[in-house]
């Protein structure tokens, strides 16, 4: 109703008569919420800085290594799909690092869960829903320049098969990098609930395990222990994730060696999988105890 | 119908700190009052509720809802203000409310349209565009009041909602609690250690202590037994309070001051006359703002 005068009226309190949607309409909504606060889509300008050029970062050596192959006429790509991720943890990392306690200590600190909490949604729901959005914000991440490369192999008029087959490898890695990755993410943050603190925590941990990992690869190599070597790839959650894909998806191994046969492979995917369930876990726990706070 | 029903309902966290000890109460609907000193077990008793804390024994209904088993229902039909700070520093009071609302099941439209009445409601204007982590501490406690509201609740819990507000934040919050039982037509249960602000606001008050049931009766009946005048005279206060015990008003002396049981307003005549009697000068007469605890040392002393 518009009023003619143009006046501003005192309309009184409206009843809400519509439509309340249930638990799966509330879940989808915190995911998208949550999603695009990973590329602080709908936040302040200055916390759109950071995933971005991350983003950036990520994509710009895929441009490059595309033009180069379409430039020199090279028959292949510089660096297979399947490497690419591991090539460039580090950035993977600070993505990771600086994205997933955004995601949930945000919430546990300000105690903005008590909010949520109050409303229909279950716990269960609000980690699957922070979960997901982790694991696709990190997809995208990951997928990105695996999209460049590839539009680059085929403007490069590279094998058309062959790179769509690997591409498609690719992905299917990049879904185990995103999950794996968010779970340890998520539950490191959701544990260290001050912001800074959580940044550091992850950053700590993927690096260090990535370093150790390569450490004990190099001197294994040394010493001519290879298959010390294919098992130290269980430190890292990098090296473990390529183990899976080198092993399940016939990739080639980013580190000095893979997984040691079929059992090393069986033991690496076991642990993946152990280790998404252990954080979910870990996370459904950790938000058991708050409410009860 | 009664709002709230519990029927011995009990607390115990890790088998040692009782904070609810078999509470039976009804709550009827429309503005009731929860009162009782902090550690009373009001925030417990309201997270029982909500079904974010499981009861050790007893039974609780909420809106005719069982809270073990149907929680997720009385979420749906509930509004709830934490007493504590809840709100992100780095968003609007705009962005949040439509978010929360949309967390109660709004479709996206309904949900901008009932965050922006909302806001308007509890009285949150231009500065809702805002990040909340420059607004003052009245203007926090207007968005957590929002939030409980935007999906237009059957009742809404409110954990101590003047907390930290100066003498006219109160009043204001007070009025808008008012307006939600009356205009709005929202059942509202509020909590306050201070009975003296919630005798102006409720029709019935609940009195808890230790986790134990003191009173549960209405507004009128509770403040007929509460309501005191403090009066505090120049000089000769013994003489006042003799000639003021002669007229037949109930008088006691505490310290310098003496403490008179107000029965209408015809006490106020009365002390008035008897003051000018005596020819003293009037300091101080003043309506007592009372803490729940006096209402406990009065039902025991005089039943």
């Amino acid at each position: 109703m518009t009023s003619e005068t143009g006046a501003i009226h005192d309309i009184g309190y409206r009843r809400y008569d519509g439509p309340r949607l249930g638990p799966t309409y509330i879940g989808r909504s915190l995911f998208v919420h949550s999603l695009r606060g990973a590329f602080g889509i709908g936040r302040s300008a200055r916390s759109k800085v950071m995933p971005l050029l991350l983003l950036a970062v990520m994509t710009v050596p895929a441009l490059i290594m595309a033009a180069v192959v379409i430039i020199t006429g090279a028959d292949e790509l510089p660096l297979e799909y399947t490497r690419y991720p591991v090539s460039l943890q580090v950035v993977v990392t600070i993505f990771v690092a600086a994205q997933a306690p955004q995601s949930v200590s945000r919430d546990l600190r300000f105690r903005v869960v008590s909010l949520y909490f109050s409303r229909p949604l279950s716990r269960h729901a609000y980690v699957q829903a922070k979960f997901l959005a982790m694991t696709v914000a990190l997809l995208v991440l990951i997928a990105a320049p695996l999209i460049v490369l590839y539009a680059g192999a085929l403007l490069a008029e590279l094998s058309f098969w062959d790179n769509t087959r690997d591409v498609a490898v690719g992905l299917a890695g990049a879904v185990m990098f995103a999950v794996v990755l968010a779970g340890l993410g998520l539950v490191i943050a959701a544990f260290t609930p001050r912001r800074g603190l959580g940044v550091a925590a992850v950053v700590a941990v993927l690096l260090v395990l990535a370093g150790v990992a390569g450490t004990v690869q190099g001197i294994a190599t040394e010493e001519q222990r290879d298959d010390v070597a294919g098992w130290a790839g269980l430190i890292s959650p990098f090296t473990l994730v390529d183990g899976v894909q080198s092993w399940v998806l016939g990739a080639e191994p980013s580190t000095v060696e893979g997984p040691p046969g079929a059992t090393g492979g069986v033991v690496f995917l076991s642990v993946a999988v152990l280790l998404v369930a252990a954080c979910y876990g870990l996370l459904l726990l950790r938000y058991r105890r708050v409410s009860a706070a | 119908m009664s709002l709230i029903v519990t029927r011995g309902l009990t607390k115990t966290f890790s088998g040692r700190v009782t904070a609810l000890a078999e509470l039976t109460v009804d709550v009827p609907a429309g503005v009731v009052g929860l009162v009782g000193a902090n550690g009373a077990g009001k925030s417990t008793l309201i997270k029982i509720l909500l079904g974010l804390l499981p009861a050790t024994a007893g039974s609780a209904r909420v809106l005719d809802l069982d809270v073990a088993e149907q929680s997720q229902q009385i979420r749906e039909l509930v509004g709830y203000m934490p007493e504590h700070d809840c709100l992100p520093p780095d968003v609007s009071a705009t962005e949040l409310v439509v978010h929360l609302a949309r967390m109660s099941g709004l479709p996206t439209t309904a949900a901008r349209e009932r965050a922006a009445d909302t806001l308007r409601h509890v009285g949150l204007y231009e500065e809702r565009y805002r990040p909340i982590g420059g607004y003052s501490t009245g203007m926090r406690q207007r968005v957590k009041l929002a939030q409980a509201l935007v999906h237009d609740p059957r009742l809404v819990l409110l954990d101590e909602p003047t907390n930290g507000l100066d003498p006219a934040g109160r009043d204001d919050m007070l009025a808008l609690i008012r307006r939600i039982g009356t205009v709005f037509g929202i059942s509202v249960l509020v909590t306050s250690h201070l009975m003296g602000e919630l005798e102006r606001v409720c029709d019935h008050v609940v009195v808890i202590d230790g986790g134990r049931l003191l009173r549960s009766a209405s507004a009128a009946d509770v403040t007929g037994v509460t309501q005191k005048l403090t009066l505090e005279v120049s000089d000769r206060a013994d003489e006042v309070s003799r000639r003021l015990a002669a007229a037949g008003v109930a008088v006691r002396p505490v310290g310098a001051v003496l403490e008179i049981e107000l029965v209408d307003e015809a006490t106020y005549d009365m002390v008035r006359d008897v003051v000018a009697e005596v020819g003293v000068g009037l300091v101080r007469l003043q309506r007592g703002r009372h803490h729940m605890l006096d209402i406990f040392r009065q039902e025991a002393v005089a039943p």
